[in-house]
């Protein structure tokens, strides 16, 4: 597989995650912010993964602009999504 | 860049000649489809209105439909007890210079009987439209609507820019070009009240969000659907972050409702949530509601972004796909129009791929075929809404 480099990508300098750029396996390494973290799980393209640390209701930042709220303190790699994150608007409807 | 459009009466141009059949209620909708059926390989449509009470809002919109420059006859379906003003519709057409027909089920005998008839005037009315008239059409005589469908995190940083790029090319050239679902820019009302070209449109925008995020929050439920989810969009927030890039980054001229056409070039956003207390639920239901009334405000052309995958064209205008997610790519490209998704696989520049998708439109614009096209797709969405007329400082004066 690439260096992690060309396996996340962040939009903006402001943010707190970064976006993948392929599927990423479980197991699999990848760069983020200097330091190397290995998924606990597949991530998909396109998914977002914490590039510092995140703490509870802290906002999410992606695209320079909040798109959410932290639920729990999120660890440099972890996946960012739905189990921790929430809308600040009108809560997401996932089917269970 | 030049080619050939059909001149319809009103000066509008057409790049599709396509006949209509229009059922004015969903119980003749079968005779309709029959009528089609038999019609394989013409360029026969079938689009229409389900319900039997009357309602403003769809007689708009089909009236808009009919008398849409890519449509060049109409064959109307009544069954005869329905509440659409369907004298006044036949008027409009007639009057717009297209062969136009009624047929009235319950006098027509039935089934069959309908079905015998429409058939015979739809062969003589094909006949007929191979003499309209063509002129030259410029690009800027082009409409073009944008909708995402099936979105996922790609769709934000691929396609929806990529759109959004085109956008700014087809502005600068004079074109009319326009994008909807304020339920996809809710928490970006203020950005997008600032690209207005007058204060009174940036708070008629301002305020189209504000009445879109208030909607939804009475039907319990965003515009985000668990497919968005699984592609990894979290929160409504986020995936409007990737639907208002699809608006690029000219002013915004005006504010649309669904059958309002503009008059000029530039920008616009078409508001397609509901004036006044919800009556009739979600504002669209799917996306092809969307895009029926993207055409019914003249849009020639759709551009159609998708992340998880979606297969749907649509009767009247082509619809060009362009896939953002390169693994999705992999899989269905025979149902897509451009691969967005190598901007992630090969570095490709969103700018590249927005002059891939320019090329497209004028591919499109001279009669090739796009992929949903080729494919037969014909997909149509209509349902009850309400609606004010838009304010006086909507439209460029």
């Amino acid at each position: 597989m690439g260096t992690g480099i060309h396996k996340a990508i962040r939009l903006h300098p402001d943010d707190n995650v970064v976006v993948c750029i392929q599927t990423l396996q479980a197991r699999e390494e990848i760069l983020i912010a200097g330091n190397i973290a290995t998924m606990a799980n597949t991530i998909g393209i396109g998914h977002k993964l914490a590039c510092k640390h995140i703490r509870q209701g802290e906002a999410i930042i992606k695209y320079g602009v909040p798109i959410g709220v932290a639920t729990e303190n999120i660890c440099p790699g972890a996946h960012v999504h739905s189990h921790n994150m929430k809308s600040s608007y009108i809560e997401t409807y996932l089917i269970q | 860049m030049q080619f050939t459009g059909y001149l319809r009466n009103d000066g509008r141009k057409g790049i599709r000649n396509t006949l209509i059949i229009v059922y004015l209620v969903e119980c003749v909708h079968f005779v309709a489809d029959e009528i089609a059926a038999a019609h394989k390989g013409s360029p026969v449509h079938v689009i229409g209105f389900g319900g039997c009470y009357p309602n403003q809002h769809a007689d708009k919109v089909i009236n808009a439909l009919c008398t849409h420059p890519n449509v060049g006859a109409v064959l109307l379906l009544s069954l005869g007890c329905e509440s659409f003003h369907k004298k006044q519709l036949l008027k409009n057409v007639a009057a717009s210079g297209r062969p136009v027909h009624t047929i009235t089920v319950q006098q027509a005998g039935g089934t069959r009987s309908s079905i015998r008839e429409g058939c015979e005037w739809v062969a003589s009315a094909l006949r007929d439209m191979a003499a309209q008239p063509q002129a030259p059409m410029q690009i800027n005589e082009l409409v073009v609507g944008t909708i995402c469908g099936g979105s996922d995190a790609t769709s934000g940083i691929t396609a929806n820019p990529a759109v959004g790029k085109a956008f700014d090319k087809l502005v600068s050239m004079g074109c009319a070009v326009m994008f909807e679902e304020t339920g996809e820019m809710i928490g970006l009302e203020k950005h997008m009240s600032g690209r207005a070209v007058s204060k009174e449109l940036g708070e008629e925008l301002n305020n189209a969000v504000l009445k879109a995020a208030r909607y939804y929050t009475i039907m319990g439920h965003g515009s985000f659907a668990p497919g968005n989810a699984d592609g990894g969009l979290s929160t409504i927030e986020e995936k409007s972050m990737g639907a208002y890039s699809k608006s690029g980054s000219a002013p915004i001229s005006g504010l649309l409702k669904p059958g309002d056409i503009p008059t000029r070039g530039g920008l616009y956003l078409l508001d397609v949530v509901p004036d006044g207390e919800p009556r009739f639920g979600f504002p669209n239901i799917n996306d092809n509601a969307e895009i029926s009334e993207l055409m019914a405000c003249g849009c020639h052309i759709i551009l159609f972004t998708t992340g998880r995958g979606s297969v749907v064209g649509s009767a009247i205008a082509p619809v060009i796909k362009i896939c953002a997610n390169p693994e999705t790519y992999r899989r269905m490209q025979e149902d897509m129009d451009i691969n967005a998704g190598k901007v992630l696989t090969e570095g490709v520049s969103i700018d590249i791929v927005g002059d891939e998708i320019i090329a497209r439109i004028m591919d499109t614009a001279q009669g090739q075929p796009t992929c949903s096209e080729a494919l037969g797709h014909k997909e149509f969405v209509l349902t009850y809404k309400s609606f004010e007329p838009a304010g006086p400082s909507c439209l460029p004066s």
